[in-house]
C-alpha cells in the first residue's frame, strides 16, 4: 500500500472492538482485535522544528512495509504527544528530532507515557543525535536511535522484530 | 542505474541512435557505428541509465547535435550583459571574489559575538546569523514552548538587548550581515537597524540581507507564525521600508535551500524559487511599488548539492529565467531588476555522519560547483554538521575550503570556464525548460500562495523526497560510507550545548522587563496592534516597539493576537 492520502485499511478507533484500559498486553490485545491486526506507528515531531523531510519519509516507508502509520503533524508537545498515542492506540512512537532538544523532549514524552500506562508502546528516535546523549536516551526508555543514513528497512525490520515479540 | 548482467553485450538502443531533438551528423553517426559500437560490444556501460542526483536522464556524449536551437547570441551572451547566462559581472571573480559568508549562531549573544569576531579574524568577509528555533518561531527564550530549544540551532535573541551584545564591537558601517529569519524578519531587521543606528552607521550605507521569504516556509522549512495573506503583507511592508530607508539592503533572500533540504530535485528547487520570486513582484506591484525600484533590492539563496554539471547548469539556468521573466514579463527598464543575484549554501542533507571526515570532500566539490556557477557569496558547511553544529576547529576548515579555491584552483582567473560546453549548454537548456513547466503550472493554479494552499509544491517534493530515499535503500545510488564503502571510525568531538544558556537567557529577560518602562512598552505595542488591524505598513511601528525593549515575543504576539496563527494540512 502507498500513496499521498491517508488511508485508513483498518476500521476506525471507535469501531474497533479494543481494550477500555491500556497496559494489557499485546498477546491478549491482539487475540481481541483481529488476526491480520496491522502494527499501528505515530510519527511525531515534536518541538519547534519544521525539518520534516525525514519523519514524512519514515511515514511513507512503514505504511509502504504495510503498517497502519498516523502522523501527527508539525510542533507537537510530550503532551500531545502521548495523548495521540493513548487515543490512537499505537505500538510504536517514532520521533523525529533534528534541533539538539532530544534530551528534554525524550524524558518527558517516556514519562508522560509511564503515567497513562503505556509502559509497552515502543518509542524510537530518529534525527540528528550526537553519539555521547544516546545511553541516556536508552536509559530513559528509548527502544533505539536511529542517526542519518539509516535505511528505512533497518527500521521496518526492528519494529517487525520488536511488536511480534512483544 | 541498473548493473548490465556480466557476459552480455550492449547495443545501442533506437531512442539512443534518434533522440527527437538531435540530429547527429553524419559524421558523428559514422562514429557510432565505426568505433562506439565494436567498443559497446567488448565493453558495455557500467549501468544502462545514467542520471544526475535528482534523476534527470544524462547522455553518454554531447555534441553540436544537442545544441541544434541553441544560439550563442540569445542563449549564452557575454558576462554582465542580457540574458547573464554567463554571470553578472562582466569580469566576474577577476575582481572580486564572492563573500565568504559562514552562517554561524549558537548559544547566547555573547557566545555567537565571539564566534563572529574569529571567523572576521580568520579572513571572513562577511557574516550571517543563525537563530535558534524560539526565535525563528517569534517565542521569547522564556516561553514554555522554548524549553529544550534555546541557543541549540542558532543564537538566542530575545530582544534589542540580545542583538546590541550580538554585534558589539562589529562595525555594521563595514561589515555585511545576512540574517536567516523569516516569520518575525521585520522584528530581527528592526532591532539590527536599532543597533546599526546607535553605532551611528548610515542607513543608507548599510548592506546586508534579511532571508524574509516566508513562501518557501509554508512550502519546506515550515517555520511560519501568521497565514500567507498578513505574512506576504509583512514581507511587502519590508520592501516598502527598505526602498525609502536602507537602499542598499536586500530586503529578501528567496531560498530554494531550504526547498532542496526537504527533498526536491534541483529543477523543482529552481522552478519553486523562482516562482516566488515572481510571487514576491506581483505582490509588490499590486502594493503600488515601482518593480524597478524595489526589485534590485531581492537576493536569491540556492543549494550546491552534489551533482556537480547539474548544479552548474541549474545557477545558469536560474539568470536566463530572471531576466526573461523581468525583462519581458513584468518590462522591467532597469537592468539592476534583470540580474538574478544569488547566495549558495552547501547541501547540509549531503553531509553523513558516518565516516564524517568525508564531508570536508563533498562540501569541496559542491562549494566548487557554486563558483563555477557564479555565485556572490557562499557558506561552507562543516565536518561535523551531521551530528551537531560545527565546532570551531570543523568552521574554520569551512571556511579554509573556499580560500582553497579562491587562491589555488585558478578557476577563478577567468568567467564561466564552462561556457560553450556542448554538456554544460544542454543541461542548462533542459533545466530551464523544466523549471518554465513547473512554473507555467503554478501560473495557471492562479500564483504561488494558491499553489502552496493546495499543498503542490509540497506534495511535488515529498515525491522526490521519497523517490531519492527509495534509490539509496535499493543502492541505486551511492553514497560512500553509508549504503556502500563503510567502516568504523572514532565518534568526533563535537559541540555541546547545555541548558544553562537557557538560564542565563531567562535571567536576562526578567532583568529587562524589570528596568524597561513598562507603560511605554504596552503604548507601541497597542498602537502596532492597530496598525496591523488596518493597512498602514507595519515596519515604523514594529521599529517603534523594538526601541522601546518590547520583546520579540511580545511583538509577535501582538501581530497572532490580529492575524491568527497557520496551520498545515500534513501531507504525508
Amino acid at each position: 500500500m502507498c500513496g499521498l492520502t491517508k488511508k485508513r485499511t483498518t476500521p476506525r478507533l471507535a469501531e474497533r472492538p479494543r481494550s477500555r484500559k491500556y497496559g494489557l498486553n499485546k498477546e491478549k490485545r491482539s487475540k481481541r482485535i483481529m488476526p491480520e491486526k496491522k502494527i499501528r506507528v505515530l510519527i511525531a515531531k515534536p518541538g519547534l522544528d519544521g525539518h520534516d523531510r525525514g519523519a514524512k519519509v519514515i511515514a511513507r516507508a512503514l505504511r509502504d512495509a504495510g503498517m497502519e502509520v498516523i502522523y501527527t503533524g508539525l510542533r507537537q508537545t510530550p503532551e500531545m504527544i502521548a495523548s495521540a498515542a493513548l487515543q490512537e492506540d499505537v505500538d510504536v512512537i517514532g520521533l523525529s528530532i533534528l534541533s539538539g532538544a532530544h534530551n528534554t523532549i525524550c524524558p518527558q514524552l517516556m514519562h508522560l507515557l509511564r503515567e497513562k500506562g503505556m509502559t509497552d508502546v515502543i518509542v524510537l528516535v530518529g534525527g540528528i543525535i550526537p553519539e555521547a546523549d544516546i545511553p541516556a536516551l536508552k536509559k530513559a526508555g528509548i527502544a533505539e536511535i536511529f542517526l542519518p543514513g539509516t535505511s528505512t528497512q533497518e527500521i521496518v525490520d526492528f519494529i517487525h522484530k520488536r511488536v511480534s515479540h512483544a | 542505474m541498473s548493473d548490465k548482467p556480466k557476459g552480455t553485450t550492449q547495443t545501442l538502443s533506437p531512442e539512443e541512435t534518434s533522440a527527437a531533438h538531435r540530429q547527429p551528423s553524419a559524421k558523428e553517426l559514422a562514429w557510432e557505428k565505426s568505433t562506439l559500437q565494436p567498443s559497446l560490444e567488448k565493453s558495455p556501460e557500467r549501468a544502462c541509465d545514467f542520471t544526475t542526483t535528482s534523476g534527470h536522464p544524462i547522455r553518454r556524449l554531447y555534441t553540436e547535435a544537442d545544441l541544434l536551437d541553441w544560439d550563442a547570441q540569445r542563449d549564452l551572451g557575454l558576462p554582465g550583459a542580457s540574458p547573464y547566462t554567463r554571470g553578472i559581472h562582466p569580469t566576474m571573480y577577476r575582481t572580486r571574489l564572492w563573500t565568504m559568508r559562514q552562517f554561524a549562531g549558537f548559544g547566547t549573544a555573547e557566545d555567537t559575538n565571539a564566534r563572529f569576531r574569529y571567523l572576521l579574524s580568520q579572513g571572513q568577509t562577511g557574516l550571517s546569523t543563525a537563530f535558534d528555533l524560539p526565535t525563528l518561531m517569534g517565542y521569547d527564550s522564556d516561553h514554555p514552548l522554548s524549553e529544550g530549544e534555546v541557543g541549540k540551532c542558532g543564537v538566542a535573541i530575545s530582544s534589542l538587548a540580545d542583538m546590541e551584545v550580538l554585534f558589539d564591537k562589529i562595525p555594521l558601517a563595514n561589515v555585511t550581515t545576512s540574517m536567516t529569519i523569516n516569520s518575525p524578519a521585520a522584528a530581527i531587521w528592526a532591532m539590527y537597524l536599532a543597533v546599526a543606528e546607535k553605532q551611528g552607521a548610515d542607513w543608507k550605507k548599510i548592506s546586508g540581507t534579511l532571508q524574509n521569504d516566508i513562501l518557501k516556509e509554508y512550502i519546506a522549512q515550515k517555520e511560519y507564525i501568521y497565514p500567507p495573506e498578513p505574512s506576504m503583507r509583512l514581507v511587502i511592508d519590508t520592501f516598502e521600508f527598505g526602498v525609502k530607508n536602507t537602499p542598499k539592503f536586500n530586503t529578501i533572500s528567496i531560498s530554494g535551500y531550504h526547498i532542496r533540504e526537504a527533498g526536491s530535485t534541483a529543477i523543482q528547487e529552481l522552478a519553486f524559487t523562482l516562482r516566488d520570486g515572481l510571487e514576491y513582484v506581483e505582490w509588490g506591484m499590486r502594493r503600488g511599488l515601482d518593480v524597478d525600484q524595489f526589485v534590485p533590492q531581492l537576493s536569491f539563496f540556492f543549494n550546491a548539492h552534489n551533482d556537480f554539471f547539474e548544479e552548474i547548469a541549474k545557477y545558469r539556468a536560474a539568470r536566463r529565467i530572471w531576466h526573461k521573466a523581468m525583462a519581458a514579463r513584468y518590462k522591467s527598464k532597469n537592468p539592476r531588476s534583470w540580474v538574478l543575484r544569488f547566495h549558495t549554501q552547501t547541501a547540509g542533507c549531503s553531509l553523513t555522519a558516518q565516516q564524517p571526515y568525508n564531508n570536508v570532500v563533498r562540501t569541496a566539490i559542491q562549494a566548487l560547483a557554486a563558483v563555477m556557477g557564479g555565485t556572490q557569496s557562499l557558506h561552507t558547511n562543516s565536518l561535523d554538521e551531521a551530528w551537531a553544529l560545527p565546532t570551531e576547529f570543523a568552521a574554520t576548515i569551512a571556511l579554509r575550503t573556499q580560500q582553497i579555491i579562491a587562491h589555488e584552483t585558478g578557476v577563478t582567473n577567468t568567467v564561466d570556464p564552462l561556457g560553450g560546453s556542448y554538456f554544460v549548454e544542454t543541461l542548462t537548456n533542459e533545466v530551464e525548460r523544466g523549471a518554465w513547466d513547473y512554473i507555467e503550472k503554478i501560473d495557471a493554479m492562479g500564483g504561488m500562495v494558491a499553489a502552496i494552499e493546495r499543498g503542490y509544491p509540497q506534495r511535488e517534493i515529498a515525491e522526490a523526497s521519497y523517490r531519492y530515499q527509495v534509490a539509496v535503500d535499493k543502492k541505486e545510488k551511492i553514497i560512500v560510507g553509508v549504503n556502500d564503502f563503510v567502516s568504523q571510525e572514532k565518534p568526533l568531538d563535537i559541540l555541546q550545548i547545555d541548558e544553562t544558556v537557557a538560564h542565563r537567557q531567562a535571567e536576562r529577560l526578567r532583568k529587562l522587563r524589570a528596568e524597561r518602562s513598562q507603560a511605554e512598552v504596552d503604548r507601541r505595542l497597542s498602537a502596532l496592534r492597530k496598525a496591523a488591524r488596518g493597512n498602514e505598513n507595519l515596519m515604523p511601528f514594529i521599529y517603534d516597539a523594538v526601541k522601546s525593549y518590547a520583546t520579540l515575543g511580545e511583538i509577535c504576539d501582538a501581530m497572532r493576537h490580529v492575524f491568527g496563527t497557520y496551520e498545515e494540512v500534513a501531507i504525508t
